[in-house]
């Protein structure tokens, strides 16, 4: 390589060098894939089990039923009749405009995925919190997670477990997961170093200390990450539906092919319709329950 | 001495990422400064030594800094030392390991804290209960005995709030209950009172000497505030930049400070309140044992004085001043000495605060005669030594020695 090169142009692969590194990487993982995609998909087999028994249970019920139980537990969640109300009239219009299905299935999959996340995300949020080696080890996975176009991630995991639910969970919660574990961090490091001192001096131990101290104390941090969480799940819908998730996503995606724009509209209006209540119930909640930490800082 | 309770000795404590590796140099005798200096190492205590008796106060003073908070989580281990033994009824604490270690928070130690350190999201009575409920004591019971203790502090009726609701007195009442409520025989309060205003940290102050007449604990108590340690304290370590610069009862500290250090402390001191009678009184040199008033005045002319002290074989009797004496004596040269005779005044009790005595003191003519319980004359209060102890002047008092360390 000539010297003027060398300082005009950046150095690079030759490539047939590239060529042979994808080569290399994308015949490993293929082989990988061959080899273990079913022993995978085996591992994966009660969650969609599960997801199906939840979608179908959701279809069965009847349309008021469903109604009735999201409004009551909106109710009992934020004690507010005008969110009951609003979760009524937006279900209502959903059906109105022919979405229920469709909306139903994308409450099955938030719903499961959510509860995943805070399942695998909350334990990992605790064991960053109790070690700084594990929070700069974990943070940055987080950080590709989160920037990583979903899209780059969807290729190995559609490689690996086919086109269906599965894998669109799996690249959901992945998508997904990454506030409520910094959330979950966050909120137990910031817990009030004087009451988990008194904790400590009274003896109580380390499990005694996390669940009657720093995860009560943590919630209401906690409760903003699993908020995010449901939001950035119902956010990656539409991406999932292009590896065969079914729900509100499939239509809008049906209308960015053939430029369908009022179906993509409507379709769009109601995922948004279900952001905003579960966005708000979530909140709402959790504002109640910790009604009286927030008066601390009047002590 | 009674039993030590707790002994503390030769504690060290290295603040840094590798104390150990340069423990040699503190035992060098280098500065903190120079430590500080040469390894990024901050000396928290160094070369502490204590014993603490069962049922006393033990109040370590200090300013900011001075690693009091740093000594008092060394007696619960909330902090390990880099080196040094604490023994707590002979077996020491050191050695435990982390399930001993919880065993021992939770029935022998209890903790009051400066921002107490109540937990927010449970009710005052919750958090009163909570050290039973840590040792797995049933709900109900902990929260009957709970609500006893939340009862003793004057809180009946805020079972149910919430520690944010409450002012910071009460805040801290509730952290004195839950301290109470495990029945711990040592109760570390570290600077427990200091964040409340000053009305009220001598309200609680009251409370904790009237709780401990009944209670009887172990109590250390850390404070920045002298006033606070000489009320509290039945002995006192001063602490500065990790040493103990004197311990000792509170009128050895007030009276023979040992260093310029302690002595600019006890300058702002208000004496009268912290000193008693007993701590600051003269022998009494004036008895006149004679039954005539020829002989109490042979007796008075003697020690050349025109007063003395009345004692018989029961005590002290009253004080007599030669003017008066010799006007009876004029009247009548056999007569006896009799109560007519006595000046009218109150005698001192030994345990009086200087405060209360002041007025009384000053104006009698003559040193106010001292006299114990048991009506024995044990030492006279000249106003000379008043305005000696109270002056301005801050040169060590000068004072009988068999007083000081009574």
């Amino acid at each position: 390589m000539a010297e003027s090169n060398w300082l005009t142009e950046i150095p690079q692969l030759d490539r047939s060098e590239l060529r042979d590194i994808r080569k290399t990487l994308d015949t490993a993982y293929r082989d990988f894939s061959r080899e273990h995609g079913e022993m995978i998909e085996a591992f994966f087999d009660p969650l969609l089990s599960f997801l199906v028994w939840f979608e179908k249970l959701l279809l069965a019920t009847p349309w008021w039923l469903v109604i009735a139980i999201v409004a009551g537990l909106a109710y009992l969640a934020s004690r507010s009749w005008k969110l009951s109300l609003g979760v009524i009239v937006s279900f209502m219009l959903i059906g109105y405009f022919g979405m229920w299905e469709d909306a139903m299935s994308t409450m099955s999959i938030i719903l499961v995925c959510t509860l995943m996340a805070i399942v695998l995300g909350v334990p990992i949020g605790i064991i960053m919190a109790r070690s700084d080696r594990m929070q700069t080890l974990i943070t940055p996975i987080l950080d590709v997670m989160q920037t990583m176009p979903a899209f780059v991630y969807l290729i190995p995991v559609v490689m690996l477990l086919g086109i269906g639910k599965i894998p669109g969970v799996i690249a959901v919660i992945i998508y997904a997961i990454p506030p409520v574990i910094r959330l979950t961090n966050l909120g137990i490091r910031l817990v009030d170093k004087d009451v988990l001192e008194a904790a400590t001096a009274y003896g109580a131990s380390p499990m005694q200390r996390l669940l009657g101290v720093q995860l009560p104390l943590a919630m209401p941090t906690i409760m903003a990450g699993i908020n995010q969480t449901i939001m950035m799940a119902l956010s990656m819908v539409v991406i999932a539906s292009m590896i065969g998730v079914a729900g509100l996503g499939q239509p809008v995606l049906k209308s960015i092919t053939n430029q369908y724009f009022t179906l993509g509209l409507l379709n769009g209006l109601a995922i948004v319709a279900l952001a905003i209540i579960f966005d708000r119930v979530s909140q709402a909640y959790a504002k109640r329950t910790q009604r009286h930490l927030g008066g601390m800082d009047n002590g | 001495m009674a039993d030590a309770l707790i002994r503390v000795e030769n504690l060290y404590k290295l603040f840094g990422n590798s104390p150990e590796k340069y423990m040699p140099l503190v035992h060098q005798g280098k500065s903190k400064d120079e430590i500080l200096a040469e390894t990024g190492h901050t000396l928290g205590l160094k070369d502490i030594n204590l014993t603490i008796n069962a049922g006393e106060i033990f109040v370590i003073m200090g300013l900011s800094g001075s690693g009091k908070s740093t000594l008092i989580r060394h007696f619960n281990r909330l902090i390990d030392p880099t080196e040094g033994v604490i023994k707590v009824e002979g077996t020491d604490v050191m050695q435990f390991n982390a399930k001993e270690l919880e065993q021992f928070r939770r029935h022998k130690m209890s903790m009051v804290f400066q921002r107490f350190g109540l937990l927010p999201h449970k009710t005052v009575l919750e958090n009163v209960a909570y050290g039973l409920r840590i040792q797995g004591v049933s709900k109900a019971e902990a929260l009957s005995r709970g609500r006893q203790w939340l009862e003793t502090v004057g809180l009946a009726g805020y079972e149910e709030q919430y520690p944010a609701q409450l002012s910071g007195g009460q805040q801290q009442r509730v952290g004195l209950a839950r301290a109470l409520c495990t029945d711990a025989e040592i109760l570390l309060m570290d600077e427990a009172f200091s964040a409340l205003d000053p009305l009220i940290r001598s309200e609680m102050q009251d409370q904790l000497v009237q709780l401990q007449e009944k209670l009887h604990k172990t109590i250390i108590f850390i404070t920045h505030d002298l006033d606070e340690a000489l009320r509290l304290g039945d002995r006192i370590a001063i602490l500065k930049d990790g040493e103990i610069v004197q311990q000792g009862e509170p009128e050895e500290i007030l009276l023979n400070p040992a260093n310029d250090y302690v002595e600019a402390f006890v300058r702002d001191v208000n004496r009268a309140r912290a000193l008693t009678v007993e701590t600051v009184m003269k022998d009494p040199a004036y008895r006149i044992t004679a039954d005539t008033i020829a002989g109490a005045l042979q007796q008075m002319k003697g020690f050349g004085r025109d007063y003395g002290y009345i004692v018989n074989d029961e005590g002290y009797q009253g004080v007599v001043k030669a003017e008066r004496l010799e006007e009876a004596y004029q009247a009548d040269k056999d007569a006896t000495l009799d109560e007519t005779l006595y000046e009218d005044v109150e005698p001192v009790d030994p345990q009086a605060v200087l405060e209360t005595v002041i007025p009384n003191t000053l104006d009698a003519d003559y040193p106010l005669p001292v006299v114990d319980e048991e009506g024995q004359l044990t030492g006279q209060l000249t106003r000379g030594t008043l305005a000696e102890v109270l002056g301005e002047s801050q040169k060590p008092v000068e004072k009988d020695d068999s007083k000081v360390n009574a």
